[in-house]
């Protein structure tokens, strides 16, 4: 089990300090798929930034902790300070654009031999290497090419490929799909799918995609402007959302067959600069009252294993204005 | 009846390589798709990354030259043999939207430079009928034109820009607007702002727009016809919601099934290997 207590992590800039994620505290237990979604700028990367260890100036871990549940070499429990020594290993990283993240200069299997702590006999990991990514259903040529020379949909399975690799506990994968097609995306997230089911290890996924969430997570963590809003499991979460927020986020893209007008959700996050008071949604709730301004909701249990940070949790929502699914 | 967008035996082919080892991609592939209205409308074209769907939308945008056939929009041969109208009054028909509008204005120039540029060059519209024009432009995407002027592109957010570059479109009052993955950079919650923009400038201003995207829902919610391109042909083309909801070609059928939805969820295939 990954515990998360009350991390803090902020930014430091010229103008004083920001808070991207306010106090969130959550656990996760192994052996599933946590999705994370929430609007641009509500802190879903700078989350996972903390949880790979990733943390550089500007950012620091203003307060709070992690526990990873497992120990490292001198049997000490890794906490966010010790896990860069467990990267690639036992917590690796899918990142969003693969294009980005290869070496261009370096054909992929140079790549793969590169890894930390490898075997030192090259030919030996090469051959595992094939191996593995055949059993993928990636061809070995692929693996003689220049990232350049693969499409976007093989070079992010090469990039699934390294981050599996070696078994990893814990997998962070921030926006894996997003700048591929339909098609190519299905076959990713299936990939992943399978092969989180195979070792029975953890996978983080940030999407905005409430669809991709749906499809793939057990689990599904809601932020909204550094907070998190709400958290319970997938089906929990989709049949019956406790925040008014996830209910607009599922609802608030058009599907196929459904012609019933959409019109997102109307408004934008506070600045996190100024004072914030009471509920951070409330100005754009329409259910929000003078409580809700007033007083800052906690994330409580409502339904077990199910939390959400609202005053109106669970009561029943008053129909009209807004459409629900 | 007018031919709001027709093409005929359209054809490009990119040649790749040098000498010996040059290769061909057709990017399209004898694309013949023809819509006549009488009202303005929404056409999507939809498929996969490399299926040609913005090698269409470049050569209706004269920056591909096709290598056969030709382009008609609303009456006029905009592209291929014969076309006729000057720069000018092409750019004044046709106005594109591009994915990033972080790219298409320059960091170092303010945005309203961009707005005054199109109302004077295709317009040709200058002192207080350029303003006029670029004010009533930013008003019909929801924008005022004080909070737009002298402002760099990292003072807006990617909805906002995106709504500007929509503005900038509208100056010339073009009767077809090319936009190419106009949403997909933009933040989920807010797209259908974007998407319900295109909807009212069909309605009440009369534009017809050409969407291209791989976003089959947007397609559908928005469009009066669609064309599901493949490897740079049109597989299937009709009324949108005919073809969505009863798609006849395998690769119609394939797109929206993959679509990650929040109804069904997709069926596990057959267990993968663990490494090692």
């Amino acid at each position: 089990m990954i515990r998360l207590n009350n991390v803090v992590a902020s930014y430091r800039t010229g103008r004083g300090s920001i808070n991207a994620v306010d106090g969130v505290t959550i656990e996760i237990p192994d052996g599933c798929i946590l999705g994370v979604a929430g609007e641009s700028g509500c802190g879903k990367s700078t989350l996972m930034k903390v949880l790979y260890g990733d943390i550089l100036s500007p950012m620091t871990l203003a307060s709070g902790s992690i526990e990873y549940g497992f120990v490292d070499r001198r049997g000490a429990p890794v906490t966010s300070h010790t896990v860069q020594q467990e990267w690639f290993r036992r917590v690796s990283y899918v990142p969003q654009s693969s294009m980005n993240s290869l070496n261009p200069v370096i054909r992929i299997s140079q790549q793969f031999i590169d890894f930390p702590g490898n075997d030192p006999d090259k030919r030996r990991v090469l051959e595992q290497v094939r191996a593995y990514i055949g059993k993928l259903g990636l061809p070995a040529e692929a693996l003689d090419a220049y990232p350049h020379q693969l499409s976007g949909g093989m070079r992010q399975r090469m990039m699934i490929a390294m981050a599996t690799f070696f078994q990893p506990e814990l997998i962070l994968a921030d926006e894996p799909t997003t700048a591929l097609d339909v098609v190519v995306q299905k076959e990713i997230l299936m990939l992943l799918m399978e092969l989180q089911e195979e070792m029975g290890n953890t996978i983080v996924l940030v999407s905005h995609d409430m669809g991709v969430h749906y499809q793939v997570t057990h689990r599904m963590l809601i932020m909204y402007a550094a907070k998190a809003v709400e958290y319970g499991d997938s089906d929990s979460v989709f049949e019956a959302p406790l925040h008014p927020y996830t209910r607009m986020l599922i609802s608030s893209l058009p599907t196929i067959g459904d012609d019933r007008a959409r019109d997102g959700i109307p408004g934008r996050p506070p600045s996190l600069w100024g004072e914030l008071r009471g509920c951070r949604f409330a100005d754009r709730c329409p259910f929000a009252t003078d409580r809700c301004r007033v007083e800052e909701p906690v994330l409580v249990e409502h339904r077990p294993g199910h939390f959400a940070a609202c005053h109106y949790a669970g009561a029943e929502m008053p129909s009209g204005g807004v459409q629900w699914q | 009846m007018a031919v709001i967008l027709r093409t005929e035996g359209l054809n490009k082919v990119y040649r790749l390589g040098s000498f010996g080892r040059a290769r061909t991609i057709q990017a399209l592939n004898d694309v013949d798709i023809s819509v006549e209205s009488d009202n303005p409308v929404i056409i999507a074209v939809v498929g996969e990354s490399g299926s040609g769907k913005t090698t269409l939308a470049k050569t209706l945008l004269r920056l591909v030259e096709p290598t056969s056939g030709r382009a008609i929009v609303y009456d006029k041969v905009v592209a291929g043999r014969g076309a006729q109208p000057g720069k000018r009054e092409f750019l004044s028909s046709i106005q594109p939207i591009f994915q990033n509008p972080f790219e298409a204005f320059s960091r170092y120039r303010t945005v309203d430079a961009y707005l005054f540029e199109t109302a004077d060059r295709v317009a040709g519209l200058r002192g207080q009928a350029a303003e006029a024009a670029v004010e009533q432009a930013l008003a019909s995407v929801g924008l005022e034109f004080a909070d737009v002027v002298g402002k760099y592109t990292n003072q807006f957010s990617g909805g906002e820009l995106q709504r500007v570059s929509i503005a900038r479109a509208l100056i010339p009052q073009p009767s077809l607007i090319v936009a190419d993955e106009p949403v997909s950079m933009i933040d989920a919650s807010r797209r259908m702002i974007i998407i319900n923009l295109f909807k009212r400038l069909r309605d009440e201003a009369g534009r017809s727009f050409l969407y291209i995207t791989h976003d089959l829902a947007t397609a559908y919610y928005i469009s009066d016809f669609v064309a599901v391109m493949n490897k740079g042909q049109v597989v299937e083309f009709g009324a949108a919601r005919d073809v969505m909801s009863n798609p006849q070609h395998a690769y119609t059928r394939l797109l929206l099934g993959s679509i990650p939805t929040t109804r069904s969820r997709w069926r596990p295939r057959k267990a993968a290997a663990a490494p090692h």
